[in-house]
């Protein structure tokens, strides 16, 4: 029986403290993520944080289940609907199963949008994309011309030959590359997002075109088995390896100076942005139809598509002043 | 543990055994103290909990799993256990998207739904009566083997685009806010609560959990009701995936993930007796309620769901030990 009391206390104890905190804010918005605990996620929430500081009289809910499942979630936005939060802004774990949740929420009056995962049109009312195919397409050719301020040769190391992403991420660097002029692109390699079969292609890239300046990995295995190839082979200095990668994956190889640079979104920029946007939706300062852009900030402005959906800027660019910063997050 | 306790325990039997009759009353009106409790700590720290609208929605916290919880309370009263309830429903509702893709109605979708259950509960019966396997390793086994098929079948992929009328089961109201799934719970708990207290069914899965040896002599079919008993569950199951899948719109492979350890935790909070032979659907109830509320009383507060966790584990573990404590105490 004591156990029993004893732990029926110690709620008792934890709603009070945990009913304290919540204070009497203009405007509630809930940052509902993934699952809680991950790196990423959390680093969204400092950006959110950040974007409650600017309004002011905003409340931050981070919130979200304990593991990647739409149910958990679904549990979660039904208790803040009961809350009557002002705005929930959603990493969606299933993009069908969160609508009928969702709708509930918006037929109450809470203002939905979705950031990083999104969630199908009819349960949301625009999302936000980290960035664009377009802007990434740009972003990986513009990182290896940065570097090469006289041109030369770069070869890409992608993932599988069908994998539809890297794909397009290919074809639109490819439509601008004329912009850099003096960059070649001369040859595109598959390594299948295997570590060892990405370390071989990298190796017979360097083989094969001894001018090679640098090689450009947009997946995040490629590039740590491509920064890898040229240490060992000791041409750090000579090739360049830069792409999308992790910074967590890629600060050795940023010190080592085998890669100078490379991009990836920036979660703290996305959960910035997604706080923005909520707040003026819900604050009735913009409106989230087709063709229409809803300001973010320090971070521009979103121009949204048919389905309601926008790209928030180019990937972020990681170097040796900022990779550490971030390596702990993600 | 002495011999003399070990011999006690095997004759904790059921509700006919006039002082373990008093401790089940009393750990069941422990129970509902528990959950008047949660209720009155829950309105007080959020001014949102009473709330009828709130609270139908919260009631989706527990139906389902409470569906299968009182499936698996006669399970594990039987003496055995099922682990593949979940990957039960994710086959079951990927069948239900996989004949979708056919253009069949609401009642065919709700009939392959049951159906699939049964199917899987069969097997499980199968593997535990007639292959004679430990059920707990069994159903470890099918629980990998259900879900992996839905996974084979899926992939990364979801089912979605089921008829408005199937939206029925997991998002339709009966009565003002009484959702269909509440109805269905507390009809099943009825339903459930019968068989196991006034049928001869019942009692020989009480007779079967305190020993088998002498239900066989005593001429009752053990492997037949064990049969019935998984089967059961793979039904119940199969009507979880129907609501589940009506309430999420939409079919993953994924889906309940980690429910099988919440269900148990329903059912063994509700003083059931792992080691098999007691409890009651009534506790059942209670703690599939108290589990629901505690949810939706920490998410109106915002907790982390990981402090939920630690929370329903220290009620399982205080809630398992405190008969063993008490027992002890008693004897001095």
């Amino acid at each position: 029986m004591s156990v029993m009391k004893k732990l029926l206390t110690s709620a008792v104890v934890a709603a009070t403290m945990f009913g304290g905190a919540a204070s009497a804010e203009e405007m509630r918005i809930a940052l509902v993520v993934k699952a809680l605990g991950i790196g990423f996620f959390e680093a969204a929430a400092k950006g959110a944080e950040e974007a409650a500081a600017e309004l002011g009289g905003v409340e931050i809910i981070y919130t979200g289940p304990t593991d990647t499942t739409a149910e958990g979630q679904i549990e979660v936005i039904n208790a803040l609907i009961a809350q009557k939060v002002d705005a929930i802004a959603i990493s969606a774990n299933d993009q069908d199963a969160l609508v009928p949740a969702l709708k509930k929420a918006m037929d109450r009056g809470i203002t939905v949008i979705s950031w990083d995962s999104g969630v199908a049109p009819a349960g949301r009312q625009m999302h936000l994309n980290p960035s664009s195919n377009p802007l990434i397409g740009n972003m990986i050719i513009k990182l290896a011309a940065d570097h090469l301020p006289d041109g030369g040769d770069v070869a890409v190391l992608s993932a599988s030959a069908t994998a539809t992403n890297q794909n397009i991420w290919i074809d639109e660097m490819n439509m601008v590359t004329g912009n850099y002029p003096g960059i070649n692109v001369v040859a595109t390699v598959y390594g299948d997002d295997l570590a060892d079969k990405s370390y071989r292609e990298a190796q017979g890239l360097m083989a094969s075109y001894p001018d090679l300046k640098a090689i450009i990995a947009p997946t995040t295995v490629g590039i740590v088995a491509a920064a890898q190839a040229v240490t060992d082979a000791g041409k750090i200095g000579e090739i360049n390896v830069t792409g999308l990668a992790l910074p967590s994956e890629m600060a050795g190889h940023i010190d080592s100076g085998a890669s100078k640079s490379f991009a990836i979104w920036n979660p703290i920029d996305l959960g910035y942005a997604a706080t923005m946007i909520a707040y003026n939706l819900a604050t009735d300062k913009a409106v989230a139809e087709a063709g229409k852009s809803i300001p973010m900030g320090r971070m521009g402005d979103v121009m949204l598509d048919d389905e309601r959906a926008g790209a928030m800027s180019d990937p972020f660019v990681y170097d040796a002043s900022n990779v550490h910063d971030f390596k702990d997050i993600f | 543990m002495n011999l003399q306790d070990g011999v006690k325990a095997r004759f904790i039997p059921d509700r006919l055994n006039s002082r373990l009759s008093g401790h089940l009353k009393s750990w069941e009106t422990l129970l509902l103290a528990v959950a008047v409790v949660v209720f009155v700590i829950n309105s007080l720290s959020s001014p949102y909990f009473l709330d009828a609208w709130n609270l139908s929605d919260a009631s989706f916290n527990f139906t389902e799993k409470g569906l299968i919880a009182l499936a698996m309370a006669l399970v594990i009263i039987s003496g055995e256990i099922d682990l593949s309830v979940a990957a039960i429903i994710a086959l079951a509702s990927t069948a239900m998207g996989y004949a979708l893709q056919f253009g069949v109605g609401t009642a065919e979708l709700v009939a392959i739904g049951l159906i699939v259950g049964v199917l899987c509960g069969t097997f499980n019966g199968v593997l535990v009566t007639v292959m004679g396997l430990p059920s707990i390793v069994a159903t470890i086994g099918t629980m990998s083997l259900f879900r992996g098929l839905s996974f084979v079948v899926l992939g990364d992929k979801a089912f979605n685009g089921y008829p408005t009328s199937f939206a029925f089961f997991g998002q339709g109201y009966v009565y003002w806010v009484i959702t269909f799934e509440l109805v269905l719970f507390a009809g099943m708990a009825v339903l459930f609560g019968i068989l196991l207290n006034k049928t001869n069914f019942g009692r020989a899965i009480y007779a079967i959990g305190n020993n088998p040896t002498a239900a066989l002599f005593s001429g009752i079919r053990v492997a037949r009701v064990k049969m019935i008993l998984f089967m059961l569950t793979g039904l119940m199951s199969g009507l979880a995936a129907v609501c589940l899948t009506s309430r999420l719109g939409s079919t993953r492979p994924s889906i309940a993930t980690g429910w099988e350890l919440e269900i148990v935790t329903m059912v063994v909070l509700g003083g059931v007796s792992i080691l098999g032979g007691s409890g009651t659907i009534v506790g059942v109830v209670i703690a599939a309620l108290i589990v629901g509320m505690v949810t939706f009383g920490f998410g109106l507060l915002n907790v982390p769901g990981i402090v939920m966790s630690i929370f329903i584990g220290l009620l399982l573990i205080s809630v398992i030990a405190l008969p063993i404590v008490y027992r002890r105490v008693r004897k001095g």
